[in-house]
């Protein structure tokens, strides 16, 4: 924080107002501004044929495309549904038939048709050192492909870790300078973190966005409220075994059979952000402490760095 | 996780050894089927032709070539107008700007519209089939159950969650049977000519799915080495022939070292991708080499070496494929063959996989019910790894002092595939495999993707195929 920031927050202090409490109002009016909405198909129309089906372009980065194949794990609305009748997926390197040459003029033809009209969602993270030599597509780097393409977008969804805050490319000791999307463009992106995050929540942002025309409610770290508002821990089927301090300390132990608490073999929970254990995974069919594994935080900034070794105890 | 295990020297329990087949043997049956319908498909399959299609006639050809569940007029009607509302929005999505009406493209509307109703199909499958790895491993992708000296799921190891697994294993099996395996012969048949396209020489497996505790003899998917396209000559792997060489890449170094001996110091600075430059470094993947020989990994290679080593699931299933297609065993290597053999083996894996499922029940109900065995972590070890994941080879190698891990290194299936030269110069595999691959229309070079696809190659972080400035260069490739 340099001087004048700190000279700022000591005089909002004195009028009573913490840090925290004005960094919180400038998210709600972030979140509650609305975004461009012309592009949004009339409610009725979203899920019935819009005439005109809201275009997505897509960016792959610094990832390993494990959000993508989160994606396309959604069920209700199908990913054949949200491809072919929902929205219009203009550039996506996995799923578009085009490439080379063709892939590319269709990614500057997209930006061009639908500028300020678009939704951008990017999965991975931005190599910032040596100009971004360290991650390019088309001889392009990462950076200026950002530059160029989220600032005309009508707002910028960061799918998974490695968008929002760097995540794994990030992690130390990240000799090509990987940094999420927000802390690059220095803008305000919506994160759905995890690694990869549940498409549920993706879609669920994206549903919010085309039936209320705007993006959902999120919090300091620009994550949607309605699914990252409380910790694991807070809504864990294994909590009761917390409170009567039964725990899991050797994996294959009678304690693991029983489905006790994973705190003392490393379970994250405590200090993750996310509705896993209420929404579960793949169509709420488990999620990792079902499967008698602990959570490793991967919702949260910098897990890779600040929650390693895993199975330690926080 | 093999590799951990490996070093602190656990053996891990039948149960826990059971799981992780079962989850791999999933990865095997959902991954070859997207691979096939929404990775490579495209390259074969013209969607903008399927709307000329006739749907009656449609359905007389599924009927003819498969046993799908789903079909007839009507179903092919409505699938066809789907598609024709999306290509008449103009927003073609993910299909603008392809190659539609490439005159390599060589089938009907008819087969066309079927083979787009089963990508769409396939959509749905395998978003049903990832259900399996959430059920032992909490969610897909990136399931978390996999401990040093076994599984964690031992909640899930119960009656219900079980059967929910057979039965959607059963169910994925189904489409690859009924589907996926007659879309993959009916739609060869017409490209039968690149089953001389897309060759390689050398082939590595280092198999998988162990059936007991002894590797590789128990291993179900074998481990060999096949040198020079000798079937009935598969040898054994030997481990430590494996290096991997950075003399062509932007690593410091230019020596080529056994994994254990590893290192991977990237380059500090701007590389630009130049292959004039004097010191002639390329790419971000190193070059892996078996006894300094460049080696395929992936389906086709551990299918040969199933094959020539007389595989009894294996090869009673490339005889069949053979057949249908009429053409000689030498077809096999080319990128026809390739893909195939992708089919073939998800088949083989898929059908093992209700036995073993019947065994963890069994085993169970035997009352044994361990996951997880215990170990201590030795002040000072090295373990490998050596699994054969969807896309191919893949070994682990962990070096370990002070009970933490000293190095760390993995070569990929990838970096096998499409690694730059080594320090000889010697090509990856599929360098070579382009060598020669007739090109209709060089601006549109569909056949060129046809055998890059062929790899399921996963290297967005390393490409580096075509240079954008010299059409000449590539043109002279392309004779």
């Amino acid at each position: 924080m340099d001087k004048q920031e700190r000279a700022f927050y000591e005089k909002l202090e004195g009028k009573g107002v913490s840090r925290r409490d004005f960094m919180k109002f400038c998210t709600f009016l972030t979140a509650t501004m609305g975004l461009s909405s012309s592009f949004v198909p009339k409610v009725a129309e979203v899920f019935a044929q819009p005439a005109q089906r809201p275009p997505v372009i897509y960016l792959h980065f610094g990832e390993c495309t494990g959000c993508t194949e989160a994606v396309l794990r959604s069920m209700y609305p199908w990913i054949d549904q949200l491809v072919l009748e929902i929205l219009s997926i203009e550039y996506h390197e996995t799923i578009m038939a085009a490439s080379g040459h063709q892939a590319e003029e269709q990614l500057r033809a997209a930006v061009q048709k639908y500028k300020g009209k678009f939704l951008c969602v990017v999965e991975g993270a931005i190599a910032t050192k040596f100009n971004g030599a360290y991650g390019k597509v088309a001889g392009h780097s990462f950076l200026q492909i950002a530059k160029d393409v989220c600032p005309q977008a009508a707002g910028v969804i960061c799918i998974g870790g490695c968008s929002a805050y760097g995540n794994l490319p990030s992690a130390k000791p990240n000799p090509g300078g990987y940094k999420g999307v927000g802390e690059v463009l220095g803008i305000k992106t919506v994160n759905i973190a995890g690694c990869p995050p549940n498409p549920i929540n993706f879609v669920g942002t994206v549903v919010n966005y085309l039936l209320l025309g705007k993006l959902p409610a999120l919090d300091n770290l620009g994550r949607p409220l309605f699914a990252y508002g409380q910790t694991i821990h807070d809504n864990c089927a294994r909590r009761g075994h917390f409170e009567n301090e039964e725990f899991v300390t050797e994996f294959g132990s009678e304690e693991a059979a029983l489905g006790y608490c994973l705190y003392k073999v490393g379970c994250r929970g405590p200090e993750t952000y996310n509705n896993c254990g209420i929404v579960k995974f793949n169509s709420g069919t488990s999620w990792p402490v079902e499967a008698g594994h602990p959570c490793i935080g991967c919702s949260q900034p910098e897990f890779w760095d600040k929650f390693t070794p895993f199975y330690e105890e926080l | 996780m093999r590799a951990v295990d490996n070093a602190v020297g656990v053996t891990i329990p039948k149960n826990a050894r059971l799981v992780r087949n079962l989850m791999h043997g999933a990865q095997y049956q959902h991954d070859h089927v997207v691979h096939f319908y929404h990775l490579h498909a495209l390259d074969w399959v013209d969607v903008v032709s399927a709307t000329k299609a006739d749907p009656a006639k449609t359905a007389a050809l599924q009927d003819n070539v498969s046993n799908a569940p789903f079909g007839g007029t009507n179903y092919f009607k409505n699938v066809q107008q789907r598609l024709k509302t999306f290509v008449e929005s103009g927003q073609l999505g993910p299909f603008a700007n392809a190659y539609w009406g490439h005159p390599a493209y060589k089938l009907p509307p008819e087969a066309n519209l079927m083979a787009t109703a089963h990508y769409i199909e396939a959509l749905r499958l395998q978003a049903k089939a990832a259900r399996m790895h959430a059920i032992f491993g909490g969610k897909n992708p990136h399931p978390q159950f996999l401990v040093t000296g076994g599984v964690s799921c031992v909640g899930d190891l119960t009656a219900h969650r079980i059967a929910e697994f057979l039965y959607i294993t059963k169910e994925t099996q189904d489409f690859i049977k009924n589907v996926y395996i007659p879309d993959l012969l009916a739609v060869a048949s017409f490209y039968k000519d690149w089953g001389a396209i897309g060759g390689t020489t050398n082939f590595l497996a280092y198999g998988d799915f162990p059936q007991s505790e002894k590797e590789p003899e128990s291993l179900f998917m074998p481990r060999g080495f096949i040198d020079k396209r000798a079937l009935s000559g598969v040898k054994p792997v030997d481990p430590t022939k494996v290096t991997e060489h950075v003399a062509r890449s932007w690593y410091e170094g230019s020596a080529a070292k056994h994994p254990y001996q590893g290192e991977t110091k990237p380059y500090q600075g701007d590389p630009k991708y130049d292959t004039e430059s004097k010191d002639g470094r390329y790419s971000w993947l190193k070059a892996p080499r078996y006894d300094g020989q460049p080696c395929e990994v992936g389906p086709l290679a551990r299918v040969l070496v199933a094959y020539g080593l007389g595989h009894k699931q294996i090869a009673p299933v490339v005889d069949m494929v053979v057949n249908k297609l009429g053409v000689n065993a030498d077809a096999l290597f080319s990128t026809l063959g390739r893909t195939a053999a992708r089919g073939i083996e998800t088949l083989v894996v898929g059908e093992a996989m209700q036995g073993w499922v019947m065994e963890l029940v069994e085993n169970l109900k035997s009352g044994d019910t361990k996951t997880c065995a215990s170990y201590e972590m030795p002040n000072k070890a090295q373990g490998v790894g050596l699994n054969d994941v969807p896309r191919g080879a893949l070994g682990h190698w962990v070096v370990v002092e002070n009970k933490k891990i000293k190095n760390y290194q993995y070569v990929v299936p990838s970096t096998w595939n499409l690694g730059p030269r080594d320090a000889a110069g010697k090509m990856s595999p599929l360098e070579e495999a382009l060598i020669g691959t007739p090109i209709a229309d060089p601006k549109k070079p569909l056949e060129v993707l046809r055998t890059v696809h062929s790899f399921d190659p996963c290297i967005a972080c390393a490409v580096h195929v075509i240079d954008p400035d010299s059409n000449e260069v590539y043109k002279i490739k392309a004779l």
